[in-house]
């Protein structure tokens, strides 16, 4: 689970982009804060061959990235 | 404060990518009474550059205000670049820019020679504008905040608006696009060297030569690309002339390191906010979504979008090629269509 929440844009797509390339693994979790961090790591997130459920949790958003 | 501060993380957004959506704007404003003036030439009603009012048969007023937060960390490029940005607006309008008023917002603990060096860039660049800075307004706040209002002239015969385009105009741009992108990747320490230097030489490279290109021709409207995007621009154009826009992407100069960046998701909150105005008056034929994330990202400081009679559009290119960073014919303008842009 990255926690990304707090940070503003383009941290939360960084620290996503870090643990993708770290281990390479088969679903990752990301927790953020903002529409932009949900939409930025979508777009790297697809392009990197995962596919990207957003769940809402209150204020925040999980995501979820599961490889194709 | 410590001396090395970095003033970007000051700044919650980057540059014109701090501007409120245009939509947003439009129900800000919406219901309020707006009075006019015979003489008041291009008021807010066309979302254009400037306020333009006519004082003589041969003299009309450019007026115009601009500023944000940091989009570096150095104080002197910072000056210089959201002067560039506020003098930018009297030049797509046609005008020359003479008088300007700083407007400055400082935390108490912002070190008095970081201080002095905004305002040095500020006052540099506008001194190489042939301008003159005469006073200002500064106040606390947590948040450093610079720009300036300008004052500048043009013949009222010679204004050139955002909206006076005519079908069968060619479309030209003078800078690279994809700035908004390099200052976001900056905030993230992911830019490299050269895409820094890029970003400060173009955000700091006045409109002035452009416009002094562009008067010399049959230019029937200008912008500059600032903080909606090439789409958000182009489409104030287009609907404000009634045509469609035909933008060819292939002859775009997109930086590729920001091209890159965009491949990777990052991206700045004002690419999606003006995506999100725009979106549903464009055509996106199959163009990659990266290349379409470059057309709506935030430009500070960015080139003049000129509108020209397709007789004249080879030559004042030739002259542009000599005089702006990057001299493009992007597009041309058609009679209106079912959606305002359409990219190919």
């Amino acid at each position: 689970m990255v926690d990304a929440r707090g940070y503003s844009c383009p941290i939360p797509v960084v620290m996503t982009q870090k643990a993708l390339n770290q281990t390479k693994p088969d679903s990752l979790e990301v927790l953020v804060d903002a529409q932009t961090a949900v939409q930025n790591i979508t777009r790297f997130a697809t392009a990197q061959g995962y596919g990207v459920t957003v769940t809402e949790q209150g204020q925040d958003y999980l995501l979820t990235l599961r490889k194709n | 404060m410590e001396q090395d501060m970095k003033l970007t993380k000051l700044a919650k957004c980057a540059g014109c990518g701090a501007k409120v959506g245009a939509g947003v704007l439009a129900s800000l404003l919406d219901g309020i009474r707006v009075h006019t003036d015979p003489k008041l030439l291009v008021g807010f009603d066309k979302s254009d550059d400037a306020s333009v009012y006519q004082v003589s048969e041969d003299l009309a007023l450019v007026q115009t205000l601009d500023f944000f937060p940091p989009i570096v960390d150095d104080p002197y490029t910072f000056g210089q670049i959201a002067a560039t940005n506020a003098l930018s607006d009297v030049y797509a309008m046609g005008g020359e820019p003479k008088l300007a008023l700083n407007i400055l917002c400082i935390p108490a603990n912002m070190p008095k020679e970081a201080v002095h060096d905004l305002l040095r860039g500020g006052y540099d660049k506008v001194y190489e504008a042939g301008a003159l800075i005469t006073g200002g307004h500064s106040i606390l706040d947590d948040e450093p905040k610079y720009g300036l209002s300008v004052t500048g002239f043009v013949h009222p015969d010679k204004i050139l608006t955002n909206s006076g385009a005519h079908e069968g105009d060619v479309l030209l741009f003078t800078k690279p696009l994809g700035i908004g992108i390099l200052t976001t990747a900056h905030k993230a320490d992911l830019l490299s060297e050269e895409g820094a230097a890029l970003a400060k030489k173009l955000m700091t490279t006045l409109n002035k030569s452009a416009r002094d290109c562009m008067v010399q021709f049959r230019t029937h409207a200008c912008t500059d690309v600032t903080g909606f995007g090439m789409m958000g621009h182009l489409y104030e154009m287009a609907q404000g002339s009634n045509l469609t826009a035909v933008l060819d992407t292939n002859a775009i100069d997109i930086i590729p390191e920001a091209l890159s960046f965009a491949e990777l998701g990052v991206l700045p909150e004002g690419m999606y906010r003006n995506r999100s105005y725009v979106e549903e008056h464009v055509d996106a034929g199959n163009v990659a979504l990266a290349v379409q994330d470059v057309l709506y990202d935030p430009q500070t400081a960015g080139g003049l979008l000129m509108a020209v009679h397709p007789e004249d559009a080879d030559k004042l290119l030739e002259m542009l090629k000599e005089n702006v960073p990057s001299a493009q014919r992007i597009g041309t303008l058609t009679k209106p269509q079912e959606k305002r842009i359409i990219l190919r």
